[in-house]
Parts: C-alpha cells; sequence; structure tokens
C-alpha cells in the first residue's frame, strides 16, 4: 500500500512555460537524470527535436560552503575546499592555501612550491581523464571510458597512499603541506605516467578519427572566443575557442615560470575541440610533471613560521612554549591579518579564485569562491541552443561541470 | 607590465574613485554606487577588462552603509585584475546591474541576490538561482544564524 500522493512544491520557477512557435513543446530534463552527472536541470524549448532556447538552474548540492567558511578557523576550512571539485581537490587546496598566504606575507619553501606545482598538475590529469571518459561513455563509448578510468584510479590510489584518502584529500597546509612523500612515490608516479601514455594512446586510435565521435563532436556546441570571453569561460573551453590563455603562463604562480609546457588550443571551439585540448593537456601535464621530479629540491617541507605552521609533535609534548602554540593554533587558529585577497589559480575547469577577507584573528570574516564551473552554467546555454536534443548529453559532457564546485 | 595599466587606470579614473590602492598584485577602487556602471565600461572599454570575474558582497553589520559590493574583472590582454568596490546601505541595497556589458554577470548577480538581497536595477531576472522558490532570507548575511533551517520538503514525523 503506497501513501497517497502529495504535491511538492517546485523548487525552481522556470523562465518560461509557453513555446514561442507553433508546435513546440517545453521539456525538463534533470536534475537526476543520468545525462546531467552532477544535478543540474535544464528546462528547453524544443521545436521536434531541435533546442530553441534552454533555462539552466543549479544549485541542487549547495550546501553552505561560504557561510560555513565563517565560524572555523583557516585551517578547519581545508576539508570544506577539498569538497568544491573532488574530481580535482587538490588544486583547491592549494589555491585556497595560497590566498591565506598571501595575506598572511608568506613564501613556501622551494620544496613545497615544487611539490604543490608537481601535485596540481597530476590532479589536472585526473580530472581531465574523468572529464572525457565521462563525455565518452555517455556516446557509448565504453572501452574508452575504461581506459581512462583505469589510470584514474591508479592516480588516485597513488594520491592515497601520499594522502590518506582517494578523492578527498585534506593536503595542503597554510604554509606548505601536511607531510612529505612516502618512500618510492616518485617510482611509482613514474610508472602510473609510462602506463597512461599507452592508455591514452589507445584512446586516441579508438575515438579521434572515428566517424560516429566526429558526427557527434564536430561542429557541435560551438562558441567563439568573444562569446566565450562575454560569458566569463576560462580554462579548456577559453583555450579550445583558439586562444591560449591559461594562468599558468599569463599569471605564473608556484613554479609554473621555470617549466618547459605548451598551451593547447582548439580551432573553432567545438565539443571536439573541446576534447582534444584536454587530451592534450594531458601530456602536456605529464611533461611538467617529469619535469619536476627532476627538478624537485630538498629541505623542509612547511615555513618556519610560528603563526600558522604546527610545531614539531617531538616538542609539544616535551616544550612548554611549543604545547601553548599547538594549542593556540588548534583553539584559536591562525591570526591571519586584517585584509582583502583575491588569489586565482588556474584550476582544472578553468580561473579557480578564493576571494577572503580577514578581520584578523583565527577565522575568517568572508571566503568567496570563484568558481568555473558555475559561471560556465550562466552561459553554457550559449552551446546548447540550436543543437538537437541529443547534442546536450556530449555539449554537457564537455563543459565537465562539477556539481561541488558550481553550487558550494 | 601591470603597474603600467595601473598607473593608467588610476590617472584616469582617479577623480572619480574615493580610493585607488594596490595591494597584493591588484588595483581597488573605491567608487560611489551611481558611478560604478561608468567606471566599469571605462575599464572594460578603454583598458581591456573584458572578463568578468566575479561578483560578491561583504557584510559590516555595525557599520553604515552596511554593504560592499565587490566585483573582480580580469584583463586577458594585460593579464592583470582589478577590483571595484562600493558601499550600499541596508535601507536600499541597490547597484546598477552590468549584464548590458557582460554576459556572465547575469548568474552571478542573482547569486549575489540570493545571498546578500543586494538587487541589481536592470536585471530582471533576479530569481533563486543557488537557493529555490520562496526561501525566505539572504543566508550570507551576518544575521542569518547559522544554524535555521527552511526545509522545501517538511521534515516527516517519525516515531521512535
Amino acid at each position: 500500500m503506497s501513501a497517497p500522493p502529495t504535491t511538492l512544491p517546485n523548487p525552481i520557477r522556470p523562465a518560461f512555460d509557453t513555446g514561442t512557435t507553433e508546435g513546440s513543446v517545453i521539456v525538463n530534463i534533470g536534475p537526476s537524470h543520468p545525462a546531467t552527472h552532477g544535478t543540474i536541470q535544464i528546462v528547453a524549448e524544443l521545436s521536434g527535436e531541435r533546442v530553441i532556447r534552454t533555462d539552466v538552474h543549479c544549485g541542487y548540492l549547495h550546501r553552505g560552503f561560504e557561510k560555513e567558511c565563517e565560524s572555523h578557523t583557516w585551517h578547519n576550512l581545508i576539508p570544506y575546499v577539498d569538497r568544491l571539485n573532488y574530481c580535482s581537490a587538490l588544486i583547491n587546496d592549494f589555491a585556497y592555501c595560497e590566498a591565506v598566504e598571501k595575506l598572511l606575507g608568506i613564501e613556501i619553501t622551494p620544496r613545497a612550491r615544487y611539490l604543490r606545482t608537481l601535485l596540481a598538475e597530476y590532479s589536472r590529469i585526473a580530472d581531465h581523464l574523468t572529464c572525457i571518459a565521462a563525455a565518452l561513455m555517455e556516446l557509448g563509448a565504453m572501452t574508452a571510458f575504461l581506459y581512462l578510468v583505469t589510470i584514474r584510479d591508479y592516480i588516485y590510489e597513488h594520491l592515497a597512499d601520499l594522502t590518506g584518502a582517494r578523492v578527498t584529500y585534506s593536503y595542503g597546509r597554510i604554509g606548505g603541506l601536511a607531510h612529505d612523500l612516502p618512500a618510492g612515490w616518485l617510482k611509482r608516479l613514474e610508472e602510473i605516467l609510462t602506463e597512461m601514455d599507452t592508455f591514452t594512446g589507445r584512446v586516441h586510435g579508438l575515438v579521434d578519427r572515428n566517424r560516429i565521435f566526429i558526427d557527434r563532436m564536430r561542429d557541435v556546441g560551438v562558441i567563439s572566443t568573444a562569446e566565450a570571453i562575454n560569458w566569463g569561460f576560462t580554462g579548456p573551453i577559453l583555450r579550445s575557442t583558439g586562444v591560449p590563455r591559461d594562468l599558468r603562463k599569463d599569471t605564473p604562480y608556484l613554479a609554473y615560470a621555470e617549466l618547459d609546457f605548451e598551451v593547447p588550443v582548439g580551432i573553432k571551439g567545438d565539443n571536439y575541440d573541446r576534447y582534444y585540448v584536454r587530451m592534450r593537456e594531458i601530456d602536456e601535464s605529464a611533461h611538467m610533471i617529469r619535469q619536476l621530479v627532476e627538478m624537485l629540491p630538498d629541505g623542509p617541507l612547511c615555513v618556519d613560521d610560528r603563526r600558522c605552521t604546527f610545531p614539531d609533535k617531538q616538542l609539544v609534548y616535551t616544550e612548554i612554549e611549543s604545547l601553548i602554540n599547538h594549542f593556540k593554533l588548534v583553539m584559536e587558529g591562525p591570526q591571519v591579518p586584517p585584509g582583502e585577497v583575491y588569489s586565482a589559480q588556474e584550476g582544472a575547469n578553468g580561473e579557480l579564485g578564493f576571494y577572503i577577507v580577514s578581520v584578523g584573528g583565527g577565522v575568517p570574516w568572508k571566503v568567496h569562491c570563484r568558481s568555473p564551473s558555475f559561471v560556465h552554467m550562466g552561459g553554457v546555454h550559449k552551446m546548447l541552443d540550436g543543437y538537437q536534443l541529443a547534442d546536450i548529453v556530449p555539449t554537457f559532457g564537455s563543459v565537465n561541470m562539477i556539481g561541488g564546485e558550481c553550487d558550494r | 607590465m601591470s603597474a603600467a595599466v595601473f598607473e593608467q587606470v588610476r590617472e584616469h579614473l582617479g577623480p572619480v574613485a574615493q580610493e585607488a590602492t594596490v595591494a597584493h598584485g591588484m588595483l581597488a577602487l573605491l567608487v560611489e554606487p551611481p558611478r560604478v556602471l561608468d567606471v566599469v565600461r571605462t575599464l572594460r572599454d578603454q583598458f581591456g577588462f573584458d572578463m568578468f570575474l566575479d561578483v560578491t558582497a561583504v557584510d559590516w553589520p555595525e557599520r553604515e552603509p552596511r554593504f560592499d559590493v565587490v566585483w573582480h574583472f580580469y584583463s586577458t590582454r594585460h593579464f592583470v585584475r582589478v577590483r571595484v568596490k562600493t558601499r550600499v546601505p541596508l535601507a536600499d541595497p541597490t547597484v546598477d546591474t552590468l549584464v548590458s556589458l557582460y554576459g556572465s554577470a547575469r548568474y552571478m548577480e542573482r547569486e549575489c541576490h540570493d545571498m546578500y538581497g543586494i538587487r541589481f536595477r536592470g536585471n530582471d531576472d533576479l530569481r533563486p538561482i543557488l537557493l529555490y522558490e520562496g526561501f525566505e532570507g539572504h543566508p550570507l548575511r551576518k544575521d542569518y544564524p547559522k544554524q535555521k533551517e527552511q526545509p522545501l520538503v517538511p521534515y516527516r514525523d517519525v516515531k521512535p
């Protein structure tokens, strides 16, 4: 016996509920449709199978990240920022820590700087693998999906060896990193990269010149450079339109200025270009990681600054000053001087910025995250309108919306 | 490179802005609410700040006017960022919309309206975006209790 049906309130108000042309219909897609991975809802007006206009709704994964940040110490936010883009959580960690370090006026140690760069690129690979694998699977390319996800899983397991967690690492620290590399980690890194080259090569062979793939991806979801900039697109989507705009090159941070790498660009900003730009970026990231392994210096991992770095555990147990220092850092948090800063890094999806305001003390006054996915959702209708209903799936896949980052 | 652009902007917009400072590699302009649209248009058209990064607000409950509205812009030509800031009171938290200049302003102004109740004059689409229809209040204002719940679907009354 089922309970009597109840009418639940509609959480959204669509921008339109009647069609503009004779015979058009309004179709609701999502928020829990398998093709809208991530909870996104698209209200589309269709004429036959052609999409006339769309209204994109997000917010189903909103969990009050920014509100929550205002009642925890600076250190305690690191697990929260991990959960923004959970495909490349380390980049979030480092972007947030860099913003706080700017307010504190700290320059991190060389080893932490190179290691962060290495891990950010490693995360970028994992993120791009996820995006491409999911997009290909939605087009029916199950083999390619399994090839890419196999490598991604090697990466996750490998990062778990380092950080203790597969997806949400909480590995960044203000002023450094949680701990150093375990023995043999870099050796396994090279093994995974070598294997990845084999597998991405196979995926290139399977799909690049595949007629079905080209028909679904070429000239679908096209966006021009001017439109992309107007609608705030950054990252691989902006680069797919043919401009080499990459914060790693344009405003170098961490160790990017010392690395040799190219910024891959597309030709006309369609789905195929976005796929290819991401594949090429994986190669470039692997190239950067190999350079960084060679460059990685020895030395301390965290800055020697008692405002943010925890004292050595041995000293906490034996020295009153260190015990008090530890206690203050845990209970009151790092004392960040008053000020405001906007700091951005090139996330896997685009410009990931943190705008933080401090009034002094251990708790932030405000933390705002400029998440690329949210901005991209504001302009994604430009890529959906005018194409077929079935094109929504690959276009949406190539945008790589991450719900945790979009809805915060 | 960045310093030169900032100098030019400061020279040009200095008389309009109440403050123009450079901190952490970014130029920050404080302007009066009615001047925001003109200042941003100048930044976009004359100085190449063609990307709208972000708009948000900061709540200072003890201060009058209470809210800072903060925009960030990026120049894909000069690779620098600029922050524009204005102050609006609780009684009339209104600023001009920037949707006529940047498409991406549309979504982010909706978020700012959700979270702080800032009204963007001229943006006719300020429907809730991260929140849902019928949500009362603006959760990122400091006087909104963090633990307050407004479930859209009422909790079921489960007997223990």
